[in-house]
């Protein structure tokens, strides 16, 4: 299949290696990717900020970019949310609106693609580390993604995965929300990464690089042990 | 106020509700493909029938109904006895008085209640005989009364200001027994709804009430504490 | 009867003098609560067993989702035939011997209730939880005018001896721990101190039986209004609200116009629903239906009801075609339970009437969204509560549209142009590209300046260092 590379700006500019990632998994499964360089932001922060708009520039000019393509994916559930369930909303009643749910339909979260898209659990990959698993909201209730990710972690090899005591709470992030409203979302930050490192992983594996930059943040300043790290980056371990 | 202001708020409000459902809402977001307005262009205003299978199960016969509130009534820390008949109604009762020490018994003139009453040693009230002296109710031991039907689904009793002995009855003395016959029991909250529509048509009690285990609270610290202000216990005596 | 102190008077926050304050307050409270540990965790804690409850009792429903859409339904339908319904609701209350009065805000309201208590003659009031009355201050203008009122609610009552409004709208007094309750008891009521929840639950039972006798007005709330038969539902678990209707002479319940409901079938889902969302019960302790006053031949209940319908901005709510789903709550609070932003501010940062994400929903509605719009601000978008909705409101949905209602009527100008600035760059790669580029290279510097937001993100987590090179000019290198 020939699939097309979302990358958020944030991946792009700040977390490349996921991309990559994205990238060799996709293309060890024997697929084709393709990453499109017009693509710039969905304009999820405007959207959230109230400015729709301004972010509904934005959208029609991403639709666009991605017209004609096969499956587009995404290596973070928050945007991928923004393409699927928030631009059918911001562009509904405009003449982009079939566009848009057209788009809206091709458009997958990376661990949601590869189990309900191309049917693997089991990519060959092998990751000698006891992981726990943090939900990004977004993923969870916009797009529905809970199991998936599970179900992919499961199957690679040597890995140890273990439940958190808050496995559906929110870890804070929301975008604008954690400079605005900073001693909120650094609260939630210590309940979530609080419970997750009580699991004494080695790694909290995450389909969302924001919420990974919000506990990788309160972790690291806490001088507690465990990271984040993307699910692509486990998946794409291997004993070569 | 006087009644022409009352008749201006009145039309004032009908107003305003009319003219802000001029536009019209989108469909609630429904989950369940069967309620899809999609199909009809229009609602389907559902009726209990439809939502009963998806609710607590209240048994498909009346054997099942009554292993369902016995179980329903266990979890609420109610307690329930089967008794053979009325005579072995009043004998359980007369017992339980003397094992209390209880000194005063309210009641009032439903049959089966004046039955199971009949053998107490101790004094009694009759709150149905003529107008009753609050205090005097205040201070019984406990309340015996009838029951409208008990209900399976949840383990509730209902009972009605016209045939249960009134309002007060059924809450203020610190136990409450229900004399009730097995013939009682309805598998739901909506067969229960149904009963007493049929049994009071056209003239409902001014007060119905479910009474779904003894009066509770978590107000201290999230802590269930059982008699709040209401019985502290709930004991249903089921004849036959 | 035992003088109180009374409760309403220093509502912190639901009285905000100059609402323009609002977020400054919202701000400063959430900053100090926040910083109280020990508190958050109490909180947390107490709700922790909620989740089990209430998962348990979900579990009995052999299809809860689509038990879910039953009760959105009902609630649907009769929130969009309000017209018809309302006044069916009135016309069948009436015909059973029910006055119903109307009014059409907070002012009315009062004037209302007080002019039946002036009718009655009355010496004292007894009063069943009831959020509306909370909205409208009556305990406040009661007080005024010298009735004595007593909250019969332990909750309720507890707060009024501490002078605090409700912390959470169906748990009045979660955040006060035991300890400061017997404090408090013993001051009032002069009870020993104990640190048992059941003896101090029996020290409120044994001070309020008295009074429920004595008292000659009872006012309660209303969780539904029953259109077809005229009957008014209310949801408790103490008997406290049973007694306020069933032994004063008259008995007075105040409900929001959006409580009706179509059929008395209704009911049959909406009852365990709100139980179950709520508490994780799968009925509240007492369900109780009053059709009107004492009817002849039953042997007690009250001489006359009164209904008092109250608008209070609701129809502006209603008349938000988008939003009008949040009339449909059935205040059952699972969405405050849920949610991690009530848990770490606590209820009384809010400096609202209804806490939590559906308050944050309605509160600009019903006072102004300039002033109120922080609290939709407030939230990371999770969306548990939504999830939690017994009646599917959109929850977090509506906190989205409320922020862009905010930025269409009064945007930030700095922050319009703000986003106008980064659509620009976002419509062009290249200037996108080099933005990033910029921005990558700068981090470091940008680290050191601190400039506001990444102040904030700063002042209590760490950022990584930016990589060399951005993915997309590693993919072209590749
Ligand atoms: S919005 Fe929904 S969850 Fe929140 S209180 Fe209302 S009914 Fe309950």
């Amino acid at each position: 299949m020939r699939i097309d590379l979302f990358i958020p700006c944030f991946v792009d500019q700040m977390a490349p290696r996921v991309g990559m990632a994205v990238a060799s998994v996709l293309e060890r499964l024997g697929h084709t990717c393709e990453f499109r360089p017009a693509q710039t932001c969905c304009g999820q922060p405007s959207f959230n900020a109230g400015y729709w708009d301004e972010a509904r520039a934005v959208a029609i000019r991403t639709v666009g970019v991605f017209a004609g393509t096969e499956a587009v994916v995404g290596p973070s559930g928050s945007c991928v949310a923004m393409l699927r369930v928030f631009y059918p909303q911001l562009l509904a009643g405009t003449p982009h609106e079939t566009a848009a749910l057209d788009l809206a339909a091709r458009t997958f979260e990376f661990g949601e693609f590869l189990v309900k898209k191309l049917g693997v659990t089991d990519v060959g990959a092998r990751f000698p580390h006891r992981v726990t698993y943090h939900d990004g909201c977004h993923g969870l209730r916009e797009l529905r993604v809970k199991e998936e990710p599970r179900m992919l972690l499961k199957a690679v090899r040597d890995l140890e995965l273990v439940e958190c005591d808050e496995p559906e709470s929110c870890c804070g992030f929301g975008g604008l929300f954690s400079v605005k409203y900073p001693m909120i979302s650094t609260a939630m930050a210590e309940v979530k990464g609080g419970s997750l490192a009580r699991t004494d992983c080695d790694y909290i594996v995450s389909s969302d690089p924001s919420c990974q930059l919000q506990l990788d943040g309160w972790l690291s300043r806490q001088g507690k042990k465990p990271r984040t790290i993307h699910l692509a980056e486990v998946l794409a371990g291997t004993d070569a | 106020m006087s009644s022409t202001r009352m008749g201006d708020a009145r039309e004032t409000i009908l107003a305003r509700v009319r003219e802000a459902l001029r536009l019209p809402a989108p469909p609630p977001h429904l989950q369940s493909p069967a309620l899809d307005p999609a199909p009809t262009g229009s609602l389907p205003v559902l009726p209990l029938e439809a939502a009963r299978p998806w609710l607590p199960d209240g048994g498909d016969s009346p054997e099942e109904s009554r292993r369902i509130l016995g179980e329903n009534l266990a979890r609420l820390k109610a307690e329930l006895h089967h008794v053979a008949d009325a005579a072995a109604a009043a004998a359980f009762l007369a017992d339980l008085a003397r094992g209390r020490n209880w000194k005063r018994v309210a009641t009032h003139g439903h049959p089966l209640v004046a039955t199971a009453a009949a053998t107490l040693a101790c004094d009694t009230e009759r709150v149905d005989a003529g107008p009753f002296d609050k205090d005097a109710l205040e201070a019984c031991d406990a309340g015996v009364t009838s029951c409208e039907v008990l209900v399976a689904q949840t383990g509730s009793v209902l009972v009605s200001s016209a045939t249960c002995g009134g309002r007060a009855l059924s809450v203020l003395p610190h136990v409450h027994v229900v004399v009730a016959t097995a013939d009682q029991v309805v598998p739901t909250l909506g067969d229960a709804l149904h009963a007493v529509r049929e049994r009071h048509a056209g003239r409902l009690p001014s007060m119905l009430s479910f009474i779904t285990g003894p009066s509770r609270t978590g107000d201290i610290e999230r802590i269930l504490v059982l008699g709040a202000h209401g019985p502290k216990e709930l004991i249903v005596l089921l004849v036959g | 009867m035992t003088p109180l102190p009374t409760g309403s008077a220093t509502h912190p926050g639901t009285d905000i003098a100059a609402p323009r304050l609002a977020k400054k307050k919202f701000l400063h409270d959430a900053a100090e609560h926040v910083r109280d540990t020990g508190h958050r965790a109490f909180v947390r804690k107490a709700l922790g067993g909620y989740y089990t409850t209430r998962d348990a009792q979900k579990a009995r429903y052999r299809d809860y989702e689509q038990a879910r859409d039953a009760a959105s339904l009902a609630k649907w339908s009769a929130v969009n035939r309000l017209d018809e319904l309302l006044p069916r609701f009135a016309e069948n209350f009436t015909a059973n011997g029910g006055q119903v009065h109307w009014a059409r805000d907070a002012a009315e309201a009062r004037e209302i209730v007080l002019g039946l208590l002036r009718g009655a003659r009355a010496k004292a009031v007894i009063k069943s939880k009831c959020m509306t009355s909370e909205e409208i201050h009556l305990n406040q203008a009661m007080e005024a005018d010298g009735y004595g009122v007593v909250e019969s609610d332990l909750g309720e009552f507890i707060q009024q001896l501490r002078g605090e409004p409700p912390y959470h709208f169906v748990f009045p007094c979660m955040h006060v721990r035991r300890d400061e309750i017997s404090d408090l008891f013993q001051k009032h009521l002069g009870s020993p101190p104990t640190s048992e929840p059941e003896e101090l639950t029996m020290i409120a039972r044994r001070h309020m039986r008295r009074l429920y006798v004595e008292a000659d007005v009872g006012i309660t709330g209303a969780n539904f209004l029953v259109a077809e038969t005229g009957q008014i539902s209310i949801t408790e678990n103490e008997g406290n609200a049973r007694l306020t209707a069933g032994l004063p002479r008259v008995h007075i319940a105040i409900a929001g116009i959006e409580k009706v409901v179509d059929r008395l079938d209704d009911l049959a889902v909406l009852l365990p629903m709100l139980a179950t969302a709520g508490t994780g019960q799968p009925l509240t302790c007492y369900n109780t239906l009053y059709s009107g006053p004492r009817r002849a031949g039953e042997c007690d209940g009250p001489e006359e009801m009164h209904v008092v319908l109250l608008d209070n901005r609701r129809t502006e709510i209603l008349a938000d075609p988008e939003q009008r789903d949040s009339l449909h709550c059935i205040r059952c609070g699972a969405c405050l339970n849920v949610c991690p932003i009530f848990k770490n501010v606590g209820g009384f940062t809010y400096g609202t009437t209804y806490q939590g994400p559906i308050g944050s929903v309605i509160t600009p509605h019903l006072r102004g969204l300039a002033d109120w719009n922080h609290l939709s601000g407030a939230s990371s978008l999770c969306g548990a509560c939504t999830d939690a909705c017994p009646v599917r409101i959109d929850i977090h949905h509506h906190l989205l549209h409320n922020r862009r209602n905010a930025a269409r009527t009064a945007p930030g100008r700095f922050e319009r142009l703000g986003h106008r600035l980064f659509v620009a760059a976002a419509s062009r790669p290249w200037l996108f590209a080099a933005g990033g580029w910029w921005f990558r290279k700068s981090l470091g510097l940008l680290k050191a300046l601190r400039p506001p937001l990444l102040k904030a993100w700063l002042a209590t987590r760490d950022l990584p260092p930016a990589p060399p090179h951005s993915f997309r000019s590693q993919w072209r290198r590749r």
